[in-house]
């Protein structure tokens, strides 16, 4: 099979799954709402929250932060690789280079305090070889999805990678 | 609780600027709010000498965290986002004064009676954008619509 081929067969296949390392709380809602001054009600007044949304929820935008995982944990000799289906691709297709042009983020249902996300990674497309100022290489779009612990879809992220390699100057 | 609502979004509408004076701590606690240890957003020494940029520079989820929170002065607390789409053509730094500006580009009802504003959103340092974000929030559509009370099929972000 070649590498297209393999990576054809790559296409709308879920990878990388994985359960966020601890589960949504409200320090960090604070700390990421202080962080900008984010004074919406939603996050700092309960009663607010109940009449609004149900209960406490996380502001949407922190959907990646769940995920990031500690700077140091007991027994980890290794920094975790965000977006592996990126780094995959360019390691298949020999591109040393590679830059994200788009960042999608799709919000669904509300994140929650206590709620344990999982995510997972599937490949949604791969162009033909392209030429650009920066170099010759693909695009690839990649979607990350968040789900809650009800199986619930709380957003996706879709990434627009160009993976390259740099063109020979002549001498 | 009261917010912004459907019938009071026009087209051509702009969101009051938000003006900010960026400082490294700003850098540094937008990075660590995301849990985002990467030493260009902390590191001054790593940044210049290592990375090549001119000094620690604010970190993508920070700057979504900022948008949201700029969107949502405008909305109230029952405007709901739906969708965001980032550009990214420059950084922000710490001395920068960044700028927030939005204009509502579009207003439009969906099939299941959600009212939408779409919004085209900067971020500029020194009058040059440095991000453009588009934005797509709910905001109540007549006084018993509350777009976080949707569910399921009643929710197409």
């Amino acid at each position: 099979m070649s590498d297209a081929e393999q990576v054809e067969a790559m296409i709308g296949k879920v990878q990388y799954e994985e359960i966020g390392g601890f589960p949504v709380e409200r320090g960090y809602v604070w700390t990421s709402c202080a962080s900008v001054e984010n004074a919406n009600p939603l996050f700092w007044d309960d009663a607010v929250a109940d009449e609004v949304t149900d209960g406490l929820i996380a502001p949407p935008t922190m959907l990646s932060v769940w995920f990031r995982p500690h700077h140091w944990s007991p027994g980890r000799d290794e920094q975790p690789m965000p977006l592996r289906v990126h780094f995959d691709l360019k390691e298949r297709f020999g591109l040393p280079e590679a830059v994200m042009s788009d960042n999608t983020i799709v919000f669904h249902e509300p994140v929650r305090m206590g709620d344990r996300l999982r995510t997972r990674q599937i490949l949604r497309s791969v162009s033909d070889p392209k030429t650009t100022k920066l170099g010759t290489g693909r695009f690839w779009v990649i979607d990350v999805e968040y789900l809650n612990q009800r199986d619930e879809l709380v957003g996706v992220e879709s990434y627009t990678g160009f993976g390259y390699r740099r063109e020979e100057t002549p001498a | 609780m009261t917010g912004r609502t459907f019938e009071a979004v026009r087209a051509g509408d702009e969101l009051p600027e938000l003006v900010v004076d960026v400082s490294a701590t700003t850098i540094v606690l937008g990075a660590l709010a995301a849990r985002d240890w990467r030493p260009m957003h902390h590191d001054h020494d790593f940044a210049v000498n290592r990375n090549g940029t001119q000094d620690i520079f604010m970190n993508t989820p920070n700057q979504a965290a900022w948008f949201e929170r700029f969107v949502t002065d405008w909305t109230g607390p029952t405007g709901r986002l739906g969708r965001m789409k980032f550009r990214m053509s420059g950084s922000v730094f710490p001395g920068d004064t960044m700028t927030m500006r939005a204009t509502v580009e579009k207003v439009e009802t969906d099939a299941v009676g959600c009212g939408w504003a779409e919004l085209a959103v900067t971020l500029s340092v020194a009058d040059v954008v440095a991000t453009t974000c588009t934005v797509r929030v709910a905001v109540p559509n007549g006084k018993d619509d509350n777009p976080w009370k949707r569910r399921g099929d009643q929710w197409q972000p």
